[in-house]
């Protein structure tokens, strides 16, 4: 670990040759760098680091290099297509793309192979993206820690007895190690939020409905998300746009932070935080008020409910997903996701139909919550990174359990479908990072609100 | 179904399954649910009338 003073705008835990996309994107347009040199020099990273960080399920090595000389050759003929042309990137391996297999994780889908791209994935490779690989993730997404995967466990690039967080863990872990400049993951719970604030990244959970999840391994299909780990929020600006179909992604402008109306939901949502975590949210909020933004406190009153309606919407639509297999292999899953969906099965219809009217509820608290707000704003991650095989971790005094920890902060949006981004916070003593989340009613709204909020928080 | 009677089925039904690992899982469920119904948003579906509902579809 670092000996540097944590704190807001403390330097980067760790950053390596690693910059962002729209950095990069600026010098292989300019022709200063080239694809194949950063390809390689991430296929590099991934030889060095991943036999001990395990964030890749699949190296693509062979056709990221040809995808690197076609941008190079593209963009030397004056054929330059945006900000994502020759830039290595990866993918979750629950999305699918054609001809590699999509393993989910998991034993049970051996054998997989995609006939096609996943619309996502077919819109980065024709914004000219290289796949460098698909990584690493909890099985079938179903957990926050990437502890149960087939495939074994991500650690934590800062600290290898840490998990980085998940689901999408091996896609956090990559980027932090420079194994590419940013991936795509899903997130029904948090599953982008949790690892990329546990690895000091930006992570984007667009708004519900608005990136398309054909050919994307479901979970549940009214909470699933699919959006970018990256470095910056500009970053997450242009994938944004590229998973949206937006074929030329507009600059990202930030806002005015003079003015900028945040509400802080304190309550329920404050109640369990580690003392470092609190600090460094408290510091941004001195910050940010220091800079002219108005914070003032906002009430979600159904909150602490968000727990109980999450697990009665999201593990029936699991366990409808995975029945047939849960009756042919269920073997071929691992011990607690197997049980986690099987529990799923005695949920009862009407306790569903309960809970959607709770989901209800909520997206009209957090609608009221925005009214005449530019964003609410709260920690993403309670505690720092949570160690590897840990069932519990302290909080203050308290000892609470990981997944409820872990989810706390970040599944109320999956219930609403409000857009929703972590961003680096500062980090503890320890040199762990901590995230601030900012939630909003619209994605490009909220990555301008976040770009400017961002500059405060982590000068780069 | 109360949930005291639905826990008690799920649980027999999880030994039949030769499941016992299940037992905490669905303990932990049933306090959950019984949150869930608790809710303030459930006060009419937990009426006994059932609601009329405004529009009817079919």
């Amino acid at each position: 670990m670092s000996g540097d003073p944590p704190g807001i705008g403390a330097p980067r835990p760790h950053r390596g040759e690693g910059g962002t996309v729209a950095e990069l994107a600026r010098s292989l347009q300019a022709r200063s760098a080239t694809s194949q040199e950063v390809t390689e020099r991430c296929l590099a990273q991934i030889g060095e680091r991943d036999p001990s960080i395990n964030a890749f399920i699949t190296v693509l090595a062979d056709d990221a290099r040809e995808q690197a000389r076609a941008a190079d050759r593209d963009i030397a003929a004056g054929r330059y297509r945006g900000p994502l042309h020759g830039v290595p990137i990866s993918l979750k391996d629950l999305i699918d793309l054609r001809g590699m297999p999509t393993t989910a994780a998991s034993r049970v889908r051996r054998g997989h192979v995609a006939a096609h791209d996943a619309v996502v994935s077919a819109r980065l490779r024709a914004a000219g993206a290289v796949f460098v690989g698909k990584t690493n993730l909890h099985e079938f997404a179903l957990g926050t820690t990437n502890e149960d995967s087939a495939y074994g466990p991500v650690h934590h690039p800062l600290d290898p007895t840490r998990s980085p967080g998940g689901s999408s863990g091996g896609s956090a872990a990559a980027i932090l190690a420079d194994m590419c400049y940013a991936s795509i993951g899903s997130d029904t719970g948090g599953s982008i939020r949790i690892p990329s604030a546990a690895c000091g990244l930006v992570g984007l959970k667009p708004a519900f409905g608005e990136i398309p999840l054909d050919g994307v391994v479901p979970l549940s299909t009214t909470f699933d998300h699919v959006g970018p780990l990256c470095r910056s929020v500009e970053d997450a600006a242009i994938l944004y746009q590229t998973l949206a179909g937006v074929s030329n992604p507009a600059p990202l402008k930030a806002r005015d932070l003079n003015g900028l109306r945040l509400g802080v939901p304190r309550g329920y949502l404050f109640a369990v935080l580690d003392p470092e975590i609190a600090a460094r949210f408290d510091e941004a909020c001195d910050r940010l008020t220091t800079a002219g933004a108005i914070l003032d406190e906002v009430a979600i009153p159904h909150a602490a409910d968000a727990p109980t309606i999450y697990v009665h919407v999201a593990l029936p639509e699991a366990a409808a997903c995975h029945a047939k297999t849960l009756e042919s292999h269920p073997e071929d899953y691992t011990a607690n996701v197997r049980l986690r969906l099987e529990m799923a099965r005695y949920i009862l219809g009407e306790d569903y139909v309960r809970a959607m009217r709770g989901r209800d509820v909520l997206i009209s608290e957090v609608n009221a919550a925005l009214h005449r707000r530019d964003g609410v704003l709260l920690p993403t991650l309670p505690v720092p990174a949570v160690k590897l095989g840990a069932a519990t971790v302290s909080v203050g005094a308290t000892e609470e359990p990981v997944r409820a920890v872990t989810l706390r902060l970040t599944q109320p949006f999956n219930i609403t479908g409000h857009p929703a981004i972590t961003m680096p916070c500062g980090r503890t003593h320890d040199g762990l990072p901590a995230g601030a989340q900012l939630v909003g009613m619209d994605t490009l709204a909220l990555l301008s609100v976040a770009s400017a909020i961002e500059k405060v928080l982590q000068p780069l | 179904m109360t949930i005291a009677e639905w826990l008690e089925n799920a649980l027999k039904d999880a030994d039949r399954r030769n499941l016992p690992a299940l037992a905490p899982l669905l303990q932990g469920l049933a306090k959950s649910t019984i949150a869930l119904r608790a809710a303030d948003w459930n006060l009419n579906l937990s009426s006994e009338l059932p609601e009329t509902p405004s529009t009817h579809v079919g």
